[in-house]
């Protein structure tokens, strides 16, 4: 057990910034999503590592981790049920074409 | 200089793969491969938390993200045909500027991180996480107890649910 | 005597009534809404006038000067501040009488005149107003309050010159008159402007350490006051709007144009006149001066127009000329006789507006009977219109001067006034009044005598006006008769003091010769079908003659000077900046405010991802600031 807490920090900021390269580059929508959850677990990851390093005796960020676990789930059922429900209407998820939502 | 240990070893072949997995997952040109990227990345993040010793959490990831969100990810790709149309190009000003800003983000955040003393300290060793402790601070309600919060994300996961079968379901 | 508020307020509620609600009534209601609210006007004049000269007079024996009503309406500092309320002295009380009479008798008559015109309750409406403005004006108890009204009779009057507003003359003269005595009245507010500055009140009684710290500006504020009075009361040169104004009803020039609102400017010399004898006397030589000559040419051009009105507007400029002389010749030496001018201005004020109204309303009657202003139309309506004939000629006497009628006796004093002046410009006025027997008396031959235009008069019978036109007439007539004997210097003098009129027998018996010989002049010339000595006078003087016809060119000067010189030297110059720089500035502003927002607007582009970038790269904008500053 002697890697280095840096590491795992810089492979967390490599998931994160991917994450947001795809988020500003990507045009299909569950794309976007699959970059919204690369971010989320790198999110995860220095949670559950600064837990471990700093705090060893309490579990705070473990149950962090655990609950961003959760969420993450639940926002991707909901926005894939969006998906669906658009591409049913505009036979589409690219991000450009939908813009009929708007006010 | 110390002797390479194994878990050393295995720490580095899956942190060069959930790097490398991540950077495909938002390149690359077929989103079924983008979505496999991210399998692999998830499983990397698994092994991450089975190597800190939380193994509950590993154990978690591996089953709702890996096993059940992937495979949401799947078939949703599926059902809106998303793997014919992933060739379109965003306007290369555009390109250009997201990657400049990522890039910076990033060189910012690695000079934060390296210049900030974290290069010398590992993880100070720790024996497993035992599954009980988990659980028992997950329903306790005292000191560093998770019941409050447990039961707001069980009722955040059920709206979900109900707002899931809403939303999709045909009009 | 607070009753006097209600001779303002009736008619302002009875023009807001007709004006706001005046299209949903009928022509009857809203005339008779109108005509009675004035009757009622009318009568609380009188008893105003009654009540006012039975109150005991002073102990100096001059009429107290009562404030039924004030309220201070703009404090500046302790001394000055603008008031409204209603003042009462001999003249404004005087005034009250004249301007209620003659607007009751305006409405009566309109009945008839106006009978089925589009626009009926609009111009009862504007009747009410211009009542309200001008009894407003004579009761003011500050000179800013009578700048006010003054202003308001000025609107009236606009209205009312363009009543006929689909006519382009009509429009054209309506705004020649208002920019006219516009811009005269902007003499007047600077005028008041110094008053209130160096005197320090705008009070017509100043104090007496105000007028100390005043007295070296008092000529000038008083003069430029006169111009304001000159631009309402159409002295030379400002007199250009009043022939055009005739565009207007008829009824209106009677009202508006000859009895009351053009006498403004004589009334206010008049509420000045303590201040301009005692510090500004040359002032008031000035407008002496002023008003002989505005006698004289005014009297030249009324011998050869040939519009009926153009003959009256002249005449009644002329006449106010009569009246602004004998202001003018006062004199504060003998303060009792210096100021015998006040009165005889003041006398011939109240006869003139009589007379002149019951002219304009027989011309209107006329007017009525052969539809057109033009003089050839008529000729020997005697035979048809009786009533109007008579009562037309009681008029024509009374300008002219003949005993036993109104003008007389005004005319008389004035005469002497100016005699007691200079001879010789007792000697003029004489002249003059000559004239104005002679132009009138070959007005009315010119309408009731001479060669009558048969076939026009075949076609349309001329026929006699309604009593509703009719009896107006024969009040203003009866007035007219016996208002010469009303004992005048009893009631208004110059130094309040009561003035026994005495006539001047040199005086009186000359300017009846005069008058006897100009008025047998116009008989010779105009009374017969043929007018061969009058056609020979202007075959021989061709010059003189077109010119006079062209009022001596007036209105060319006026537009030379205004398109010529102060357009194109002024106005473009003023317009170009405007245009280009004040303008140029604000399109500036509008020009960069659109192009910044064209510049922002495709940011807003709806696209969530395009805001996550600029939001991140703010975030490490701000992130690098932090670490490079701290």
């Amino acid at each position: 057990m002697e890697v280095h807490v840096i590491c795992y920090l810089l492979v967390g900021a490599v998931m994160l910034f991917a994450g947001v390269y795809g988020f500003f580059t990507r045009r299909n929508l569950l794309a976007t999503l699959i970059s919204v959850e690369l971010m989320l677990n790198a999110a995860n990851i220095n949670f559950a590592v600064f837990n471990r390093y700093l705090f060893p005796g309490v579990l705070e960020g473990h149950f962090f981790s655990l609950f961003g676990i959760a969420i993450s789930a639940a926002e991707t059922a909901v926005a894939i049920a969006i998906m669906i429900n658009v591409y049913r209407n505009v036979r589409n998820i690219q991000t450009d074409d939908i813009s009929d939502l708007k006010g | 200089m110390e002797e390479i240990t194994l878990q050393q070893v295995i720490f580095g072949i899956v942190a060069l793969m959930m790097m490398v997995c991540s950077v495909l997952a938002v390149t690359s040109g077929k989103i079924l491969r983008a979505a496999t990227a991210l399998l692999f990345v998830l499983f990397g993040t698994s092994v991450f938390y089975f190597i800190l010793g939380y193994t509950y959490l590993g154990a978690v990831q591996l089953s709702v993200y890996a096993g059940g969100i992937v495979v949401l990810y799947v078939f949703s790709i599926l059902l809106t045909r998303s793997d014919k149309n992933m060739n379109e190009r965003i306007p290369r000003g555009r390109w250009f500027a997201a990657l400049a800003t990522t890039v910076a983000g990033f060189v910012l955040v690695a000079f934060l991180l390296l210049g900030h003393g974290f290069a010398d300290t590992v993880i100070p060793a720790l024996e497993e996480l035992n599954p009980g402790t988990v659980g028992e601070a997950l329903i306790g309600t005292g000191k560093y107890q998770f019941v409050l919060p447990f039961e707001g994300v069980s009722v955040l996961l059920l709206a979900c649910m109900i707002g899931a079968i809403m939303i999709a379901r045909k009009h | 005597m607070e009753y006097t508020i209600l001779i303002l307020l009736l008619p302002v509620l009875s023009f807001l009534l007709l004006a706001l609600a005046g299209m949903k009534m009928s022509h009857r209601v809203s005339g008779l809404i109108g005509t009675v609210v004035l009757g009622a006007v009318a009568a609380l004049s009188y008893m105003a006038a009654y009540d006012y000269f039975s109150l005991p007079r002073q102990a100096d024996g001059t009429f107290a000067t009562l404030v039924p009503w004030n309220a201070v309406w703009l404090p500046f500092t302790e001394s000055l501040h603008i008031d409204m309320g209603v003042l009462l002295d001999p003249i404004s009380v005087m005034m009250l009488v004249v301007i209620s009479t003659v607007s009751f008798m305006v409405h009566i008559y309109s009945f008839g005149y106006m009978k089925g015109e589009r626009g009926f309750q609009r111009y009862y409406a504007f009747l009410s107003l211009f009542t309200f403005s001008m009894l407003g004006l004579v009761v003011a108890t500050n000179i800013f309050q009578m700048y006010v009204f003054w202003e308001l009779v000025g609107v009236s009057s606009y209205l009312l010159i363009g009543f006929y507003y689909t006519k382009p003359e009509a429009i054209a003269a309506s705004k020649k008159a208002f920019i006219v005595t516009r811009f005269a009245d902007l003499g007047f507010l600077i005028g008041i402007l110094i008053y209130g500055f160096y005197v320090g009140t705008f009070s017509f009684t100043p104090t007496e350490t105000g007028l100390m710290q005043g007295a070296m500006m008092l000529p000038l504020a008083l003069g430029l006051m006169f111009v304001g009075g000159a631009g309402k009361s159409a002295m030379f040169p400002l007199h250009i709007w009043l022939p055009d104004a005739m565009e207007g009803p008829t009824p209106v020039s009677a009202l508006i144009h000859a009895a009351t609102m053009v006498v403004a400017g004589v009334y206010q010399v008049a509420r000045m006149f303590p201040l301009y004898i005692a510090y500004a006397p040359d002032t008031l030589h000035i407008v002496a001066y002023v008003g002989a000559f505005t006698a004289f040419y005014a009297a030249s051009v009324a011998c050869v127009q040939s519009d009926i009105k153009r003959v009256l507007a002249f005449s009644t400029i002329s006449q106010i000329g009569f009246m602004m002389v004998a202001l003018g010749v006062c004199t504060g030496a003998p303060s009792h006789e210096g100021g015998l001018g006040y009165m005889a201005s003041m006398f011939h004020l109240f006869t003139h507006a009589m007379f002149k109204a019951l002219l304009f309303l027989g011309a209107g009657c006329i007017i009525h009977a052969v539809h057109s202003n033009e003089m050839s139309t008529m000729g020997g309506l005697r035979k048809y219109m009786p009533v109007t004939h008579i009562t037309f000629l009681i008029a024509c006497l009374a300008i002219s001067g003949i005993p036993p009628f109104s003008g007389f006796f005004s005319k008389d004093e004035i005469l002497t006034a100016c005699f007691a002046f200079s001879p010789v410009m007792g000697w003029i006025m004489t002249l003059i009044a000559g004239m104005t027997a002679f132009y009138m008396f070959r007005l009315y031959y010119g309408i009731f005598w001479g060669r009558e235009n048969k076939e026009l008069h075949a076609a349309h019978v001329p026929h006699e006006s309604p009593l509703s036109m009719t009896f107006p007439l024969m009040v203003l007539a009866a007035i007219t008769c016996v208002a010469g004997f009303i004992p005048f210097g009893h009631f208004v003098t110059g130094d309040g003091l009561s003035y026994d009129i005495h006539l001047d027998a040199t005086v009186a018996a000359t300017s009846c010769v005069v008058a006897v010989v100009a008025i047998a002049l116009a008989t010779f010339m105009y009374a017969r079908d043929t007018q061969p000595v009058a056609d020979a006078l202007a075959r021989r003087f061709p010059r003189l003659h077109e010119a006079a016809y062209r009022r001596f060119y007036m209105d060319e000067a006026w537009l030379f000077v205004t398109k010529r010189i102060i357009f194109r030297c002024v106005s473009r110059p003023v317009a170009w900046f405007d245009r280009h720089v004040v303008d140029g500035f604000m399109n500036f502003l509008a020009w960069a405010a659109n192009a910044s927002g064209e510049e922002v607007q495709p940011m807003q582009s709806g696209r969530i991802q395009a805001y996550v970038l600029w939001f991140m790269a703010g975030i490490i904008v701000l992130t690098l600031m932090l670490l490079l500053c701290v």
